[in-house]
């Protein structure tokens, strides 16, 4: 009797070690129920998926980064870049799709560089990052001068607006292409397997006979091309793009991956996870909107959570035993 | 005064989660004894170290020091009750020089200002006492060797009145006349009435050095033996519980054409002038000491270092190979030394591990196959007779014979042509030592060259169709086969 009990206990600690995240999010949404009944509505679920599908992609670009042991910095500058610049192209008369394709294009381009920065000459990731953020966002004022870009409303605010069968907003359904892309290319491609075996051990994998250099170089030219397209995913919410998006939204991107069970040191990280972590931040800023909280306790409020959430997981994580 | 012994570890047991560890498991060690804890991986040695030292305490037994019946209950007791462990993994701050690391707990006798003279000067003093004056108490520690660290790390303890000095493994990384001055140093403890624990899988540094034999398996005592009376054969018998017939099976290769030839390579301090030749089917071993450059030698024609000048033939052409990821494409394989820093990915599944280098193979426009990809998994694993549970387990939860024999894998799963084998055996138990052996054996016997840097004597003599000694940077002798003797090796290392 005694032994299943202790088995049923330890069962129930196997279950929250390995589903955390999940519960996490679990735990969000009841009190998020609990606490407004406007929550559970269709408009304001579309609306969460509306305003967060653009950190969701950023995100994705964040979690290959994170899984070789680097950081990227500059997803928010590539972000406001992005939306000023397709703003600009379709301004000048460009159409839709040849806009949003040479914003995202010139993203991967710049992401590439950081990328050369980091595999060829060994600079730190956080110094190389850092320096683009300030130079890309930098870039975006010029390019901008420092004030808001109207678009024609007939361009690319259709793409924020349109839904699919009638319901769905388009915005969700790129998202989650995207994040599909993403879980297949981790979970089911040499790609996916290297960049991981990359932040385990990069030595070793050098050694094994891997170019290790293309796959560092190729997962920060990634991670521009998503903080890009994250830009012409927030100019086609409002029509407008400006240099003042993605403030700060660097650290939302790498606390999604955290939470989503990606360690910093590189290894690690499931796409689908940081999804999960994206939602949570999501229903976090969302409660807190519903019962009006105003915006300097939220941002407390969210950091408390942030630590609270990746502490549980480090409870949680088995711990390391000596035999 | 006190008891006889200086430890008695009566009737301990562990349990892990569950897994037994340690079962009734009995240790004495005397004092002015060196007393050897031998067993393969996975025996119980380091859980039982652990309990001596403090990290966790056992769950049945009694432990007495000096004959008084201690609680060990936390490291810093341990420390307290005069016992000092040295792990393969050395604690000292890279950073820091020789006498800072040394004096680290006690840097400043007052108010926290460092007199930087006497620190020296007392650093100074513990090196020349134990015989290594030649080590510089301003020196880095991350400039030493490791051997001389590992000196560092033992005159740390030894300043701070220690009785009981665990060592783990301490030879690993050592050379034979390092192994010789170490051996000095530990009699010299000994003769002062101190304990030594001695952990070590060399079996002949076991009987030149030891007094007492601890054997142990699968967590419970087998038995403590006199040195004297025992032999080598009836020990490992013990140890593995079974007759190995012998450590090195026979090999029946056939020796052919000349894979690689390299000619006066020169690349950084430690390559000079290099020339040496490998064949068809051949094991060629590579001796020296620790620092020869063999290591740096192997880096340079594999492509993971630069290459200063010189000539690499590979199958009658000559190259130069830029990078790692040409020397593998052309079907050479390279097990690093270190194999927890190069040769595997410990957090990675098994199964990754072994088609890191494969993925070709299993992989359809660059999407695995995971049928394809377990198949082959499975079979290469089953080809070394590696012991896992799941292939999807990190290879961090396998002994160090089962790491090692999942970093061979790698290789085998490429189809190599030639093999560079950096210490194959390294911190691997007699049994797996035995199985790693009959792998070399099958490469070569599949016509593949087999390059094998090591700094085992008997691996060396035993294992070797051919052998080249190398000393700082430089060839110094070539061996063959009728010439191999440890005394023509050890002539060659120290360059008499």
């Amino acid at each position: 009797m005694k032994t299943d009990a202790k088995k049923y206990s330890n069962s129930i600690t196997e279950f929250i070690k390995k589903y955390n995240t999940y519960l996490m999010l679990a735990v969000c949404l009841i009190i998020c129920m609990v606490i407004s009944p406007d929550f559970l509505t269709l408009t304001n679920l579309f609306n969460i998926s509306r305003q967060y599908a653009a950190l969701t992609v950023v995100s994705m670009g964040m979690l290959l980064v994170i899984a070789t042991g680097g950081i990227d910095l500059s997803v928010g500058s590539y972000l406001a870049c992005g939306s000023v610049l397709v703003a600009i192209f379709i301004n000048s008369g460009l159409g839709l799709i040849p806009a949003i394709l040479l914003d995202v294009a010139l993203g991967l381009v710049c992401g590439t560089l950081s990328g050369v920065l980091v595999a060829k000459f060994k600079m730190p990731a956080f110094i190389v990052t850092m320096a683009m953020m300030t130079i890309i966002r930098g870039a975006a004022f010029i390019l901008s001068n420092g004030s808001p870009i109207r678009t024609p409303s007939n361009t690319i605010s259709q793409l924020g607006q349109n839904t699919v069968a009638h319901i769905i907003p388009l915005l969700l359904v790129l998202a989650l292409v995207v994040v599909a892309i993403f879980a297949f290319v981790i979970n089911r491609t040499s790609f996916g397997r290297i960049v991981l075996a990359t932040g385990s051990n990069e030595n070793c994998v050098r050694l094994s006979g891997i170019r290790v250099n293309y796959y560092l170089i190729a997962v920060y030219a990634i991670s521009g091309l998503c903080a890009t397209l994250g830009g012409v995913m927030a100019a086609s919410r409002t029509g407008i793009g400006t240099p003042l998006y993605g403030e700060g939204l660097e650290l939302d991107a790498i606390a999604a991956c955290v939470i989503g069970g990606a360690s910093l040191s590189g290894g690690t990280g499931s796409a689908v996870k940081t999804v999960v972590g994206v939602l949570v931040l999501a229903l976090i800023g969302n409660i807190m909107n519903l019962l009006s909280v105003p915006s300097y306790p939220q941002d407390v409020i969210k950091g408390l959570i942030i630590i609270a959430s990746v502490l549980l997981q480090i409870f949680t994580s088995s711990k390391k035993e000596t035999a | 005064m006190g008891s006889e012994y200086l430890v008695e570890m009566e009737n301990i047991s562990k349990r892990f989660s569950g897994v037994k560890a340690l079962d009734n498991m009995n240790f004495k060690l005397g004092k002015g004894e060196i007393h050897a804890l031998i067993g393969e991986n996975g025996a119980g040695k380091s859980t039982l170290m652990n309990i001596l030292a403090g990290a966790f305490p056992s769950d049945e037994g009694t432990i007495k020091i000096d004959g008084k019946i201690r609680k060990i209950s936390s490291p810093k007791v341990s420390r307290e009750l005069g016992i000092s462990v040295i792990h393969q993994e050395l604690m000292l701050a890279p950073h820091l020089t020789v006498a800072e690391n040394i004096f680290i707990d006690r840097l400043s006798s007052k108010g926290g200002v460092i007199n930087w003279k006497k620190l020296k000067q007392d650093a100074k003093d513990i090196l020349t006492k134990l015989g290594f004056g030649d080590i510089d108490p301003n020196a880095r520690i991350m400039d030493l060797s490791v051997a001389y660290q590992q000196v560092v790390e033992i005159c740390k303890s030894l300043s701070r009145n220690v009785k009981i000095l665990v060592l783990d493994e301490p030879t690993a990384v050592l050379t034979f006349n390092e192994i010789q001055k170490l051996f000095v140093l530990l009699r010299n403890i000994r003769d002062q009435g101190m304990g030594v624990i001695y952990i070590s899988h060399r079996l002949e540094e076991i009987f030149e050095l030891c007094d007492k034999i601890t054997v142990m398996k699968d967590g419970c005592y087998i038995g403590d033996y006199d040195t004297k009376n025992i032999s080598k054969d009836e020990l490992i018998e013990k140890m593995v519980g079974r007759e190995l017939t012998t450590l090195f099976p026979k090999r029946n290769a056939e020796i052919g054409d000349i894979v690689l030839e390299v000619k006066n390579l020169n690349a950084g301090r430690m390559v000079k002038n290099i020339s040496f030749n490998i064949r068809k089917g051949e094991v060629v071993g590579f001796s020296g000491l620790v620092g020869a450059g063999r290591t740096e030698t192997m880096r340079a024609i594999f492509g993971a270092d630069k290459i200063d000048s010189g000539t690499i033939t590979y199958f009658g052409k000559e190259v130069v190979f830029k990078s790692p990821y040409e020397a593998v494409k052309n079907g050479i394989g390279f097990l690093p030394e270190d194999r927890k820093q190069q040769g595997i990915l410990l957090d990675m599944p098994i199964r990754n591990n072994v088609t890191l280098t494969a993925l070709k193979k299993v992989t359809k426009a660059s999407v695995i196959r995971q049928k394809a990809d377990k198949g082959l998994a499975e079979s290469i694993l089953k080809e070394v007779s590696a012991k896992y549970h799941a292939l999807s387990d990190k290879v961090s939860s396998l002994s160090g014979g089962n790491q090692q024999k999942v970093a061979l894998s790698k290789w085998l799963a490429a189809d190599c042509k030639l093999m560079i084998l950096d210490e194959p055996t390294r911190g691997v138990d007699v049994g797996a030592k035995s199985e790693i052996y009959k792998i070399i054996n099958d490469l070569a016997e599949s016509g593949i060259a087999v390059i094998m840097i090591s700094s085992e004597m008997e691996e060396i003599l035993n294992m070797s169709d051919r052998v080249y000694v190398m000393r700082r940077g430089s060839i110094t002798g070539e061996l063959p086969k009728e010439d191999l003797q440890d005394v023509n090796i050890m002539k060659l290392c120290v360059g008499e």
